[in-house]
């Protein structure tokens, strides 16, 4: 269990009466790229919300390199090295792209509450972010606010902002959807890229990404864990295949 | 709700590019200290002196507003509570004016802590519901308690001597300390918008789940901006009480309230200037449409509409959007 980074038991959360996630246990090892699969309504997004407290689990506990985090606050989560990415596209909208990576490298100075100074320190970050707004392809975006950006590249600078915290673990939630296909070329390349010391767990529609990318897959189906296991396991468990075949999905 | 949205989104449109601060703004700062520093030779300094007052108060409030993302609707309480206190402490302590308006300016921080932290666990609406109840209570107090001089409130408050050496009793040499305070307090407004802090707040006020995604407390941060703000506006009224010699209760008036909210509206919610430029229209307009009486009320009521409805950015939003450029 050493290598174990984050692991969550008997995680359920429900909505009134309606259980979307169910007993859920997942184990993502150190240094994996781990995909969370499974139809739409499944569960995912609700799980992400649970692994990083922007929802409280109804029961079960959450971990995080041995130690028990279940009742943590988000941003302490994302102080611990987990930082999360969301299904719908998160950035600042009226800031620049350059400006919506600085915000996340100006976490490298710990707080700043301090008012009194001028924003001019923050141009020491700069370069930083030219570099990592280079790697996700946005390098002539930006002087360009992000809310004119198109869907695809403001999943780019939302990848770029999570990579400038430097997190430990990344939990990214369809971080490809309504990417052009050059684009999915070019962040799945990416991801491989920063996965060399991190962990990842992932969402992810596109299979053909799921199956080049990932070392595990859960699969999740209303709220509870079908099966795990590498893509070949998976893609031959025969529930797994009747939950794809039998509900919608793309 | 709708207005808030919009004047949310209105506000954001206008925020800088780069992180180096726009340079023009440096321009119309002079621009301004020279128009400050004539102004009392051509109109009355007293005039240009509640101009100024309200202008700071709206400033203050629009930090909160335009940049925090955060709506009051009870910002009467700090600057009336810092009003009552200033003018106690020059009267009845015999303290210098300068001290006087130091002693208003801190009991709105010590207010803007408690409103403030009580304040911020509710979003949106809730918050501003928040901020009008806890402003009631102020006025009740206010009403109540017996150093406020209930309705009369405190008259006659003498304007003293700064530092004890200076005596504040010509209106001209008032003028120029009134200027010095609130252009300090302006500046220090626009030092925090464009700070690491105000960036912080841009990004909160933008998207509160991606800054807390991302490791910010965001309550630690808008706890920050609601005392800075409340101190703002608690020194703006912490000195218009010495300029007037009075405290009264229309200072902690749901009313006023409601004009700082209108005042930053007209000029532009989110813009650096358009606060100074809202509270000069208003102001204006309550001196020369005094002898209509109730009317005032109604007027400003029509400007109101008619500004949300057919420019929503406010004056200056709508130059920042014309020229591209903020301001
Ligand atoms: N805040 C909420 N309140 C009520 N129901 C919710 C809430 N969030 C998600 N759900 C429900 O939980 C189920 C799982 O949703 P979600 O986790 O978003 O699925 P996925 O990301 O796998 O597509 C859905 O049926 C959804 O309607
Ligand atoms: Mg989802």
């Amino acid at each position: 269990m050493n290598d174990v980074l984050l692991s969550a038991t008997n995680l359920t959360k429900s909505f009134g009466g309606f259980v979307a996630v169910d007993d859920v246990n997942l184990h993502v090892k150190r240094g994996q790229i781990h995909a969370l699969i499974g139809p739409n309504g499944a569960g995912k997004t609700t799980c992400f919300n649970l692994l990083t407290k922007f929802l409280t689990p109804t029961h079960g506990t959450i971990s995080y390199k041995g130690h028990d985090i279940t009742a943590m606050s988000p941003a302490d989560i994302a102080r611990l090295g987990i930082v999360r990415s969301f299904q719908i596209s998160a950035v600042f909208p009226h800031l620049t792209a350059l400006e919506n990576v600085c915000i996340a490298l100006q976490r490298q100075r710990g707080d700043s509450f301090d008012f009194w100074r001028s924003q001019k320190v923050l141009l020491q970050f700069n370069d930083e972010a030219c570099a990592l707004l280079e790697d996700v392809g946005l390098s002539e975006f930006r002087d360009v606010h992000a809310a004119d950006l198109s869907y695809g590249r403001k999943r780019a600078l939302e990848i770029a902002t999570t990579l400038a915290v430097d997190p430990d673990m990344l939990l990214l939630d369809e971080p490809m959807a309504g990417m052009a296909q050059a684009d999915v070329e070019r962040i799945s390349e990416l991801i491989r890229r920063i996965s060399v010391n991190r962990t990842i767990l992932m969402v992810e529609h596109n299979l053909s990404v799921v199956a080049t990318l990932s070392d595990t897959i859960s699969v999740l189906a209303r709220g509870k864990v079908l099966a795990e296991g590498d893509y070949a396991t998976v893609s031959q468990d025969a529930r797994v295949i009747e939950a794809y075949i039998g509900e919608d999905h793309g | 709700m709708s207005i808030m949205n919009e004047t949310k989104s209105a506000s954001f449109a206008v925020h800088d590019k780069q992180a180096s601060l726009p340079r023009h703004h440096a321009v119309i700062f002079i621009g301004l200290l020279a128009a400050g520093l004539i102004a009392p030779f051509l109109l009355a300094p007293i005039f240009v002196m509640k101009v100024l007052c309200f202008a700071l108060f709206a400033c203050a409030f629009n930090l909160l507003l335009g940049f925090g993302g955060l709506l009051s609707f009870g910002h009467a309480a700090f600057f009336g509570s810092a009003s009552y206190v200033s003018a106690h402490a020059a009267k009845v302590w015999g303290l210098t004016p300068e001290l006087a308006i130091l002693c208003g300016t801190l009991s709105a921080l010590v207010l803007g802590v408690v409103i403030g932290a009580l304040a911020i666990r509710r979003q949106g609406i809730y918050f501003a519901m928040v901020t009008l109840a806890f402003a009631q209570m102020v006025y009740f107090f206010s009403l109540q308690a017996g150093f406020t001089g209930g309705e009369d409130g405190i008259q006659a408050v003498p304007r003293g001597d700064l530092f004890g050496l200076l005596s504040l009793n010509s209106d001209l040499v008032l003028y120029f300390v009134v200027f010095a305070i609130t252009a300090a307090g302006m500046l220090l407004i626009y030092r925090i918008i464009y700070s690491p802090f105000g960036q912080v707040l841009k990004a909160i006020s933008m998207n509160e789940q991606r800054a807390v995604s991302l490791g910010y407390r965001v309550n630690r941060y808008k706890l920050t901006v609601f005392v800075l703000s409340a101190t703002l506006a608690g020194l703006a009224g912490a000195t218009k009480a010495i300029v007037f010699q009075l405290a009264s209760l229309t200072d902690v008036h749901w009313s006023m309230s409601g004009e700082v909210v209108l005042m930053t509206l007209i000029g532009g919610v989110g813009t650096v200037f358009g606060p100074i430029v809202g509270a000069a229209v208003i102001v204006t307009m309550q001196n020369y449409l005094a002898t209509f009486g109730a009317w005032v009320t109604i007027i400003q009521g029509v400007i109101f509409v008619f500004t949300v409805m057919l420019f929503r950015e406010g004056i200056v939003g709508v130059i920042s959007k014309a020229l591209k450029k903020p301001f």
